[in-house]
């Protein structure tokens, strides 16, 4: 990938994260550390990858997006924001009342959310039959899912795995965040569902493994993927939950919890200068 | 009921599938490796292309019904009612029900006649579980001729439809050139002195019912409630006022089912004895399910007893 762009995403990346905080802070709730680990991942699908018009957003043949880990919606709306999907301001209306950014991903309410979501292992099914229905009507676009790496504990996720690799859902890429934290602690100390690359594997799955902070890697990942036939994709981002907000990297409270006003200062300040230092 | 012509509503669940196929290219019919029971076979059989098998895992297939929905396809979600309302509830409450998708489920052998299975598979609590969950419509047809119908009517209906088709074959009481619509009760009977309100394999016992009370000379309405939601308040107000005793028949748990329903309106609007036939808050046991009926209380000498009871309450 070439520099320009290169910096051109980690700046918009830099805006998603910005937004983020915003909508946590202005909701006094939420949750920042796993949409914070997913900002560049979201970036490079909406900015890069997706086959998308904001201006269009039901269009019958846009490539689709399900946040099967809903929590992480302050994520999604900074992206869709970003990209055009409604005014940026209306982050700060997050999970108030009236608003159209419920807590967690409401189809019919949300232009650009593509699926309801939020109780964990759902979405990865949804995107399976979203797949399987531009199979069954000769459509070429492509679903894209992004799992939790906790949320891979439900059952279902593997029901839909087994179903993504029976049907041989070539066009579905699953994401998995793999930032070893959830909410009760790591996932080695609650009821680890590692390995992940073995597991997709061993269901009859592409696996790419790659760091989620680099996109360098997204890139040659995502054009791997597409090149596979026959079976669904998966790939397994290793990243920093919290990332880009120096307090809240790689620290299990920030899953579910908003910055109070200090805090919010602290965590805008850094951003705002990590932006300045891609524009200078 | 000489020479009465009988079928389970399943089979007609499977009929009607393959017609519709016939006539839509885009219904797609899921099963979760129940196809010979829920006889969605047919259907595969007549279009391999546009069945799916999701296997064992229910809670996965309501889900992909979901996505399919979101892409022009109506999909028909079949498997038993225990695992259709029961296991996967959640994922029918969040992944369907919530966003208002375009999701048909068509759950078989519900209530108490699966019969020998027994109580791990006798479903008396779907309709009370699809009950609570907004917009979502619930057909319990009577027979093979409504069942029909009511496919067609789901099929052309926008949002999520719950459809309860029965393992037990059952009499055939409805005329082909019945008219079916979506959420309009049908009186079967006239009727003065009590009104008794039937829902599925109850309807043709509720007749046999009014046939009974008939020989004693009381005047018993009969009315088949197919669509269960949205209730028809207005035939079963109009009973109220005209008849002054209610009594359901369902073969559901009296909670959360047909007879809590009418009670509701009745109670709002109209109030009058109501007394409910169903099982009673209590699981099911193996058996043929012919003798089930009568064991639960859902026959229709249970029915023509009860609505005496009624009247006795007015």
């Amino acid at each position: 990938m070439q520099e320009t762009q290169k910096k051109q995403l980690q700046k918009t990346a830099c805006e998603i994260r910005l937004g983020i905080i915003e909508a946590v802070h202005s909701a006094k709730s939420g949750h920042p550390g796993g949409s914070l680990s997913i900002a560049d991942l979201l970036t490079y699908l909406y900015f890069v990858e997706m086959k998308i018009d904001p201006k269009n957003p039901k269009d019958a043949n846009r490539d689709r997006l399900v946040l099967s880990k809903g929590h992480c919606s302050p994520g999604l709306y900074s992206a869709l924001a970003n990209r055009g999907y409604f005014p940026a301001e209306e982050l700060t209306s997050f999970r108030h009342i009236g608003s159209r950014l419920q807590g967690h991903p409401d189809m019919k309410g949300t232009p650009g959310v593509d699926m309801s979501s939020g109780s964990l292992g759902q979405g990865i099914s949804a995107a399976c039959g979203m797949a399987l229905g531009a199979k069954v009507n000769g459509a070429d676009y492509r679903v894209y899912t992004i799992l939790g790496d906790g949320e891979c504990e439900e059952g279902q996720v593997w029901e839909a795995a087994m179903f993504a690799a029976s049907k041989k859902l070539d066009n579905l890429c699953a994401i998995v965040d793999y930032n070893g934290l959830q909410i009760d602690g790591a996932l080695s100390e609650v009821c680890s569902p590692e390995p992940f690359d073995k597991k997709f594997e061993a269901f009859g799955w592409n696996v790419i493994v790659i760091d989620a902070h680099d996109f360098d890697q997204y890139e040659a990942a995502f054009e791997a993927a597409k090149k596979v036939k026959n079976k669904p994709s998966v790939i397994i981002q290793k990243s920093v939950k919290g990332k880009g907000v120096s307090y809240m990297e790689n620290a299990v409270s920030w899953h579910g919890a908003a910055p109070n006003d200090e805090q919010y200062e602290i965590a805008m300040s850094e951003l705002k200068a990590a932006l300045k230092e891609l524009e200078a | 009921m000489a020479d009465v012509i009988k079928r389970a509503t399943r089979e007609s669940y499977g009929d009607a599938l393959v017609e519709l196929g016939k006539m839509y290219d885009n219904v797609v019919v899921l099963d979760a490796d129940l196809a010979a029971a829920t006889k969605t076979g047919s259907f595969k059989k007549a279009f391999p292309e546009r069945f799916y098998d999701c296997g064992i895992a229910e809670c996965n297939m309501m889900g992909i019904a979901a996505g399919l929905s979101t892409t022009g396809i109506v999909p028909f979600a079949s498997t038993f009612a225990m695992f259709a309302a029961g296991r996967a509830y959640e994922i029918v409450r969040n992944a369907i029900g919530y966003p208002h998708m375009n999701v048909k489920i068509g759950a078989t052998h519900a209530g108490i006649t699966v019969g020998e299975d027994g109580a791990t598979h006798q479903c008396n609590e779907d309709i009370a579980l699809m009950r609570t969950i907004p917009g979502m419509t619930i057909i319990n047809p009577c027979d093979d001729v409504e069942a029909k119908k009511a496919v067609f009517a789901a099929y052309k209906h926008e949002g999520p439809v719950y459809m309860r088709f029965g393992r037990l074959a059952v009499p055939v009481v409805n005329d082909e050139d019945y008219e079916f619509e979506i959420g309009k009760g049908v009186t079967l009977r006239e009727g003065t002195d009590v009104t008794i309100i039937a829902t599925g394999l109850e309807v043709s016992q509720a007749l046999e019912a009014h046939e009974m009370l008939k020989a004693e000379g009381i005047s018993a309405r009969v009315i088949n409630i197919h669509t269960i939601k949205p209730l028809d308040e207005e035939i079963v107000v109009k009973a109220a006022k005209e008849t002054g005793a209610i009594v359901t028949a369902e073969e559901h748990s009296i909670i959360g089912g047909l007879g809590e329903a009418v009670a509701t309106v009745v109670c709002d609007k109209c109030p009058v004895p109501v007394v409910k036939v169903g099982v009673k808050d209590c699981f099911g046991y193996s058996g043929p399910a012919a003798k089930l009926i009568p064991l639960f209380g859902l026959d229709a000498e249970t029915i023509a007893n009860k609505a005496k009871e009624a009247i006795a309450k007015k």
